[in-house]
């Protein structure tokens, strides 16, 4: 199950965690982030090395102003408290998985 | 109510109300003209036609209609989903438990410095999608038709101030709609880890904080990208039986990709409309 993570949480859940961490960036009223969500489930299963958690950006808008996300779904992979890759738009479960490589 | 809606008059779009016709759906086609095949001057590599393209578009959809298709000429503006597809126009809503997406690709593009660069970073496809991050800031749509309006109005109750600009295209329409336009040729989108403006051929520089790409209609892949379909770059991915990832909501023709050929069109066309046959009666039996 993908993690729901908010502005107080993201320093801890995201940037100090020991394994790659996949983070969407969603709202409910994205339709694409409605299909995103049950790849991103399915993704989470099969990878276990990898964390995966989700902002919801109505409830945390100074996160996602942070990363400058201004399109939605926006994925993005931080390893060892770094951005190093990101992705806007829906993303199929090969798309995910190459972008946390 | 129709059960199934084609948007998309060419090959594939006909192509699936014919299947879709004679298995007893009451189909309603949407077509704005003959996109690509106006454009070909005689189609010699089909079976069994040497044609020019127009003569084929009206062929085909004069078959579709004698199979008692409703064929209405309206440009689509826009595709939602609540409980079922709802297609808006420029005059008219419908509605239909599953769409086929037939509309070909666009021809109408632009290039610019700056845009792919800042996709995703103040330059968006879709206003709907990325508007909530606009609030109260300045925004301009590329375009000029109905399509582009149909954007900027919508960002118009967001955003701080929207201005349209047509990139050297007629400005009469936006201008009768009430909002501030700029004809001015384009020359590059500007800004480093965001869009920061954009920059007119005459040198003059125009602040911005997100600039929504309108050009034209509203594409299949526009279309498509908006309810969340999987798409494969410009294209929209499909199964071998023409379905997207959303359950009801099929494609074919030009707007998947591949060999841009009207016995392509025609074959993804046939697919889909079966595929939307066995689909609404499960729907049915439910």
């Amino acid at each position: 199950m993908a993690l729901e993570v908010n502005t107080n949480e993201f320093k801890q859940e995201v940037l100090e965690a020991a394994q790659p961490v996949l983070v969407d960036f969603w709202a409910p009223w994205c339709g694409p982030c409605r299909m995103q969500a049950p790849i991103l489930e399915d993704f989470a299963k099969e990878n276990s090395g990898v964390k995966v958690v989700k902002v919801n950006v109505d409830d945390n808008p100074e996160l996602a102003a942070h990363f400058n996300i201004m399109s939605i779904p926006s994925l993005l992979v931080f390893k060892n408290g770094v951005k190093v890759n990101q992705a806007i738009g829906l993303q199929s479960k090969a798309d995910l998985a190459a972008l946390v490589k | 109510m129709a059960e199934l809606i084609i948007i998309g008059g060419g090959p594939a779009g006909v192509s699936a109300a014919l299947y879709a016709l004679r298995a007893g759906l009451k189909v309603l086609l949407l077509e704005n003209g003959p996109g690509a095949l106006a454009r070909a001057h005689r189609i010699e590599n089909y079976y069994g036609v040497s044609a020019p393209g127009t003569e084929l578009y009206a062929a085909g959809l004069s078959q579709a209609a004698a199979l008692g298709a409703e064929i209405l000429h309206e440009e689509v503006l826009s595709l939602d989903y609540t409980g079922n597809f709802s297609v808006q126009t420029a005059s008219n809503t419908y509605t239909a438990p599953a769409v086929v997406l037939a509309t070909g690709t666009k021809n109408v593009t632009v290039k610019l410095e700056g845009l792919q660069r800042l996709e995703g970073r103040g330059v968006s496809y879709c206003a709907v999608c990325d508007g909530f991050f606009y609030r109260g800031k300045k925004v301009a749509v590329l375009g000029s038709g109905a399509y582009a309006l149909h954007e900027a109005d919508y960002l118009r109750h967001l955003a701080g101030s929207v201005t349209i600009l047509t990139n050297g295209a007629d400005v009469a329409a936006a201008q009768a709609a009430g909002f501030t336009v700029d004809n001015r040729p384009l020359q590059s989108v500007d800004g480093e880890e965001k869009v920061s403006g954009v920059t007119f051929t005459d040198g003059a520089a125009l602040p911005l904080d997100g600039f929504f790409i309108a050009l034209g209609t509203a594409g299949s892949s526009d279309m498509a990208r908006k309810l969340g379909a999987l798409l494969n770059g410009r294209f929209i991915a499909i199964d071998a039986d023409g379905a997207t990832n959303i359950p009801g909501l099929f494609a074919a023709g030009d707007c998947t990709g591949g060999m841009l050929q009207v016995a392509k069109a025609v074959h993804e066309g046939a697919a889909a409309g079966s595929a939307a046959i066995k689909y609404l009666r499960t729907l049915n039996k439910q």
